[in-house]
């Protein structure tokens, strides 16, 4: 063979990207983290922000059903009547709160008392179900009788008014935090693994005896966890997007500044993995340190409640955590659909975290 | 044999310390273009250590060591492009397939190779689609040599290629690295069978404690050990147990 170009580290690069990325795809594990853990949450989140809280209420048989408060109550998503079933069975069941009250509407032909009668029962096995609903229905039947009642004899009125012109959902809060935790997993997670299992399979090793140059290795693997990631990332927010209407503000410009933020993101995350990778001796010693990373992140670092919820002492925490801006980064892009200067700051905690874990990475990664 | 002899590896006074262990003591040695050279030793003689330095994977401690004309210090990637190396244990992706494989160490050595060719050097044609991990022992060994060669190297290393294998597949695998000296390929081997390297190697350097204790033809050393009047305790019969049992279960490579 006579063919005398000089050799290219950059083919060497794109063969061993390539390479790795054949492999992660074969990962059950790698998998399970970036794609089926994260979709489980958003799609568990995503149904009890689609449903909200709901009551259920059995109406007995014996009720009149043709009243106006019965047809309201009716029209309400969040309350489930119950028709088909006996008085005894419905008191049974509200004693056990599996109902959270029953109802009973009765005509009345004495003149002395309202025409409609309304009785509602509820029970202390189903107390926060049952106060929602005496709420409901005490709105319910004022309504009614206030507007019986003519205009001018009112003494006041309640004008409301919502401020911001698009709701925000549970999947706008969910969606990034998830989204940050499954960045935080692969880069610490799969970055240690990997690199670990490289050495111990001897797979670097034999790259060694290739001409290609150390440092490519690490860039190759790298940007194929950076491909595998930011891949796993779009398929989260589209879904997200399509299935339960995550909210982005400026959709696809949106969609970028999401996916350079989860880029910066996982650069830093992947810091750990590498230092990791370097103090484990064996494989079993990876799971312990990666979580000892991971896990308060994943409590603590808004991703599932927002800090704020957290004591005054335990506050300090979460604001020392890469995660938590990347998650306030995130949200603030999307639904406040701020652009990725105005989220300086945020950035600028990642970066700092990125220059100390790439520090303390490369004097304790290991060849070998 | 060619009458003259051309040294393609040469080592001179090689030492390696791994802190205060010596790992390989002053070896001095040559190994001639074209033929197929054995390293002998009990485990921790220094034979891999040796190997490696050669490989350019290790540093060495003092010593001189020119490959094809090449110093290991100087020029170590010039030398990792005329060099095929098999190591001891695994070294690839398990879940890539073998032609995966065969694309990544193509970028890596920045060479075009006929994948499918390659495989059929080995007889792993039909296990083209196969993964790595699920191959057999000997398959792994006739894989690692064929990755080996990509690079269409003058030297290949291979570190106790035979180690754990049948009796059929040490034999085909001897075969296959006959077939690659015959192209003109110089071959360094390590191994613990002494009848691998009888059969195999044109000349065989024995280490022990990091020192070589002999260098000459296997034919050579054997004469010298009678002439000093050994003999075997037990008359050798006209064929072994080894013998017996290629006769009864057949000669071909077995692919389980």
């Amino acid at each position: 063979m006579s063919n005398k170009r000089p050799y290219s580290q950059a083919r060497a690069l794109l063969a061993i990207a390539k390479a790795s990325l054949q492999s992660t795809f074969r990962s059950p594990s790698a998998v399970a983290f970036s794609f089926a853990f994260p979709l489980f949450f958003i799609l568990v989140f995503g149904f009890i922000g689609k449903g909200g809280m709901t009551v259920g209420v059995g109406v007995t048989p014996d009720s009149d059903t043709t009243n106006a408060i019965y047809a309201l109550l009716k029209s309400r998503p969040e309350v489930k009547l119950i028709r088909n079933e006996s008085a005894d069975a419905m008191t049974d069941e509200l004693e056990k709160g599996k109902l959270d009250g029953v109802l009973r509407f009765s005509i009345s032909n004495d003149s002395t008392v309202p025409h409609l009668q309304v009785k509602l029962e509820t029970s202390k096995a189903s107390a926060q179900g049952g106060a929602m609903l005496k709420m409901m229905m005490k709105t319910a039947v004022d309504e009614a009788n206030l507007s019986a009642m003519p205009q001018v004899s009112r003494v006041a009125v309640l004008n409301t008014e919502e401020v911001t012109n698009h709701a925000y959902k549970t999947i706008d809060f969910i969606l990034p935090g998830m989204l940050g935790f499954s960045l935080l997993s692969m880069g610490v997670f799969g970055t240690a693994f990997v690199f670990l299992n490289l050495r111990n399979m001897l797979v670097i090793k034999r790259f060694f005896a290739t001409p290609v140059h150390k440092s490519v290795i690490v860039l190759g693997e790298a940007l194929s966890r950076v491909t595998f990631a930011l891949l796993t990332s779009s398929f989260i927010i589209i879904l997200g997007r399509l299935a339960f209407g995550f909210t982005l503000q400026h959709g696809l410009i949106t969609f970028i500044y999401m996916l350079v933020l989860a880029f910066i993101a996982l650069f830093v995350f992947m810091g750990f993995g590498f230092i990791i990778s370097g103090l484990a001796k064996n494989e079993s010693a990876v799971p312990p340190l990666a979580n000892l990373v991971t896990l308060p992140q994943f409590l603590l670092a808004g991703t599932f409640f927002p800090i704020t919820v957290f004591p005054e002492w335990l506050q300090p925490i979460p604001k020392l955590m890469p995660l938590t801006y990347l998650n306030d980064a995130m949200r603030k892009v999307a639904f406040e659909g701020q652009n990725l200067f105005m989220v300086w700051n945020d950035i600028a905690v990642l970066l700092v975290w990125g220059v100390i874990v790439y520090v303390l990475a490369t004097r304790l990664f290991k060849w070998e | 044999m060619a009458t003259e002899k051309n040294v393609i590896i040469s080592v001179k006074g090689l030492v390696k310390y791994y802190d205060d262990f010596v790992a390989v003591n002053g070896t001095s040695f040559e190994v001639y273009e074209g033929e197929i050279f054995g390293l002998l030793g009990p485990n921790g003689a220094g034979k891999t250590t040796t190997l490696e330095i050669l490989e350019t994977l290790r540093e060495k401690s003092a010593g001189d060591v020119t490959i094809d004309g090449l110093d290991v210090d100087k020029h170590p990637n010039d030398i990792k492009k005329v060099i095929g190396v098999q190591l001891q244990a695994a070294g690839y992706y398990p879940s890539l397939k073998l032609l995966e494989l065969l694309d990544l160490f193509s970028g890596l050595y920045n060479v075009r190779i006929d994948k499918m060719e390659m495989l059929k050097l080995v007889g792993l044609e039909d296990k083209a689609k196969n993964k790595y991990k699920d191959l057999s022992g000997g398959q792994k060994q006739r894989f690692s040599l064929c990755t080996t060669l990509i690079n269409d190297p003058k030297i290949i290393f291979l570190d106790e290629p035979t180690t754990g294998l049948d009796p059929q597949s040490r034999r085909n695998l001897w075969d296959l690295i006959r077939e690659i000296r015959a192209k003109g390929t110089t071959v360094v081997i390590t191994t613990h069978y002494m009848d691998e390297a009888e059969e195999l190697c044109d000349r065989v350097a024995v280490m022990d404690s990091g020192k070589f204790v002999a260098l000459d033809t296997p034919d050579n050393l054997i004469d010298q050990l009678v002439a000093k009047g050994f003999e075997r305790k037990k008359e050798v019969k006209k064929a072994n147990l080894e013998d017996v049992f290629l006769n009864l279960t057949g000669k071909e490579w077995r692919d389980e």
